[in-house]
């Protein structure tokens, strides 16, 4: 009895200790736990972060006419929150993403920018596809002051603050396509030919000047309107114009139509007379298309799934384990799978998810481990990336052919263009 | 433009030329065939007519895919059973929206415009969630591929021709069944005097549903024979209603004779000036043209003379 009546003030004494040491084994152990510098350090500006989470934004259409194309940005984006959250996430916080649907609709995209940025607050988006869609949420971006990381590649004549463009401007698959086509193709006259919008119109205007730069031979421009499905009669004047090159950037189902068409007609890629640069069929769009009817053209990009190196392996690897073995991963797929990296990297040279100090810190950004291999943020917010040309063969993948020896630079304001 | 040509190159340009602007016609009639019906017939606004395309070209899909898979060896064969099956496939859809929604609305024809645009919406979204939002690859046997070689420089393509055959003869058949058939004879009747033809005991409801499947059976066919020449994607068919309504509208609502003499006129008018023109100029002069005669002759190319 006695023994007992000593014992248990003994044990509440012992208890007593234990308790008051708590706060400090806590105080030890949340930051082996979180691996993050305090959420009141790295989040001035209220966003939504806190000590193990932080919040971002997917915005693409995932019904509509445009879902076909942004899907695989969406499942892109994805991955690559998945494999940065297995890895540790983002100065020590989880990632959390909130999806929301632009449903091809520009406004929607415009009012849901300011829903992500307002109420929930998130520290980055990622999204948009169309140009529509990005100059609609531009000015969101902008008043709200976020930070959008935009995949496709696009017409240029842009630089927003509020904006990391991880696809290529048209200057950078532009040139080194005719350059190609020109110095290995002998090249001298071409065709011009795309869908009645801004990318088309601005890329040929680029394309054009090049061309005629060279002292070489335009033999035609044509445009057609989105959706557009008859091409025998552009298919009739290309024959009698005998081009050596097609410069096509038809976009949507009428690029479906226009290589069935074309193969119709009689006309076969493979001969390469007149041969078929394109700077709009990923392997995305091949899928629609079939890879008969496309087999022997050249795509010019900075991306194709067959690219060799180990990263661009493991990234194929992870997003067919994740998605599915028959998946095909495009151009702007593999953009939109740099820009959540990108941001974690900024992030964390900055070291803080501010928006300010992301936007100081993202220059001079490297990614070595990208799929396309190595990329650099530029000055201007672009990237700098090699431009390689793919050719197509029947199983719907490009076969890499040529690439550039150096990084191309950016350069969204081509003299001449404004 | 012409003048680094020899003779024989011009004449055959202008001989592709040619038949570029006849399939043009036969896709015309093929898309517009369906609608005629629906809308000359019945006085429907079918606003999902390109969805109902796009059901026979999802059709033709999958029996690609089954044949690929199952029957290999019939595979060059496989397109005619497609052909059927859309038509078939369509048409039963179109006799269930007519049973469960349109026959309500028959009084309303405005409300069928807006109820006709939900079922499209209703439908593009149910390819997308059955399909997938992607486009789909439908593999083609050999032979429709590639083209016919007249002479060194004249090339028809074949899936042109097919395309050209599949609209005559659907455009045969129709003339037999609306003017040389006693079910003819009865829509026409319907059409020009509703109570009357229900006075001399048609039955009318049984004649519009049937009116209604055929459109619809007609128009999984046209999308099945659009698979070898444009894209097969949930929102595929938005590409066509344009076009398809401008040609029956210009035709005359009422007349399927209309329909074709608009569809030959319309497209010879935009392949010819496409040639001449860049593509978006073409469309651009096509539809004022359109518009300036419409507005001369609101009813139509060929107006159907009835007492009302």
């Amino acid at each position: 009895m006695k023994q007992r009546n000593h014992r248990t003030p003994g044990r509440a004494r012992r208890l007593l200790a234990g308790l008051a040491a708590l706060p400090a084994l806590v105080a030890l152990a949340s930051p082996a736990f979180a691996a993050g510098p305090p959420t009141a350090e790295v989040n001035t500006t209220d966003l939504a972060v806190t000590d193990d989470t932080v919040k971002v934004g997917i915005l693409h259409s995932i019904t509509g006419t445009m879902a076909i194309s942004e899907i695989g940005s969406v499942q892109a984006e994805k991955l690559a929150i998945k494999q940065i959250n297995e890895s540790g996430g983002v100065l020590g916080r989880q990632i959390e993403f909130v999806q929301e649907d632009g449903a091809s609709d520009w406004p929607t995209f415009a009012e849901k920018t300011r829903k992500l940025l307002r109420q929930d607050k998130v520290a980055a988006i990622f999204g948009c596809w169309t140009s529509a869609s990005r100059k609609a949420v531009l000015p969101v971006m902008e008043q709200f002051n976020g930070m959008l990381y935009y995949p496709t590649f696009y017409e240029g004549l842009e630089q927003s603050p509020n904006v990391i463009y991880t696809g290529q401007e048209a200057t950078q698959q532009i040139l080194a396509g005719i350059d190609w086509a020109v110095k290995e193709k002998g090249a001298k006259t071409f065709y011009l030919l795309g869908s009645d919008y801004i990318w088309p119109r601005t890329s040929n205007k680029i394309a054009r000047k090049h061309i005629e730069k060279k002292g070489l031979k335009v033999v035609g421009e044509e445009y057609y309107p989105l959706g557009h499905t008859q091409f025998n009669s552009v298919i009739n004047k290309i024959k009698l114009r005998k081009p050596d090159v097609i410069f096509a950037s038809v976009v949507g189902g009428s690029n479906v139509a226009f290589y069935k068409q074309m193969k119709a007609a009689g006309v076969d890629f493979t001969d390469e007379s007149p041969l078929l640069l394109t700077i709009s069929v990923t392997e995305d769009e091949i899928r629609g298309i079939g890879g008969e009817n496309v087999n022997g053209i050249y795509a010019s990009m900075k991306y194709f799934q067959s690219l060799d190196n180990a990263n661009n392996k493991e990234f194929v690897a992870a997003f067919k384990d994740a998605y599915g073995d028959d998946m095909v991963i495009g151009d702007v797929t593999q953009a939109a799978y740099l820009g959540p990296w990108l941001w974690k990297m900024a992030v964390e040279k900055a070291g803080s998810f501010d928006i300010d100090k992301i936007r100081e810190a993202s220059p001079g950004i490297e990614f070595k481990k990208a799929p396309e291999g190595y990329v650099r943020i530029h000055e201007n917010h672009h990237l700098w990336s090699k431009t390689r040309i793919g050719r197509a063969q029947s199983n719907g993948q490009y076969e890499v052919v040529y690439e550039t020896k150096e990084l191309m630079e950016p350069d969204p304001f081509p003299e001449g263009y404004q | 433009m012409f003048a680094d040509y020899s003779s024989t190159e011009l004449l055959s340009i202008f001989a592709m030329q040619g038949f570029a602007g006849l399939s043009l016609f036969s896709v015309f009639v093929l898309m517009a065939m369906g609608l005629a019906i629906i809308f000359g017939q019945m006085g429907v606004i079918n606003m999902a007519h390109g969805e109902f395309m796009i059901l026979g070209a999802y059709t033709t899909y999958l029996t690609s895919q089954f044949f690929q898979t199952y029957m290999p060896g019939f595979f060059a064969g496989y397109f005619f059973v497609a052909m059927v099956l859309a038509f078939l496939i369509s048409g039963a859809l179109g006799a269930f929206v007519e049973w469960a929604m349109v026959r309500h609305l028959y009084r309303r024809p405005l409300d069928t415009l807006l109820a006709t645009w939900g079922l499209s919406l209703i439908m593009q979204q149910a390819y997308r969630s059955i399909f997938g939002a992607r486009e789909v690859g439908v593999n083609l046997p050999d032979w429709m591929m590639g083209a016919f070689q007249v002479t060194d420089l004249v090339e028809l393509p074949v899936n042109g021709l097919f395309v050209m055959i599949i609209a005559l003869s659907i455009a045969l058949a129709v003339y037999l069944l609306m003017f040389r058939s006693g079910w003819g004879r009865k829509v026409r009747a319907v059409v020009q005097n509703r109570p009357m033809a229900e006075a001399v005991g048609i039955n009318t409801a049984g004649v519009d549903r049937a009116t209604f499947a055929l459109g619809c059976g007609i128009a999984g066919v046209a999308g099945s024979a659009f698979t070898m020449i444009g894209s097969t994607g949930p929102s595929s068919g938005q590409a066509y209603i344009v076009d398809t309504f401008l040609v029956v509208v210009f035709g005359g609502a009422q007349s399927l004779i209309g329909t074709i003499v608009s569809a030959f006129s319309i497209s010879q008018a935009q392949s010819t000036m496409e040639f001449f023109l860049s593509g978006s100029m073409a469309k651009v002069l096509t539809l004022l043209t359109v518009v300036i005669i419409l507005m001369l002759r609101p009813e139509g190319l060929m107006a159907l003379k009835i007492r009302r």
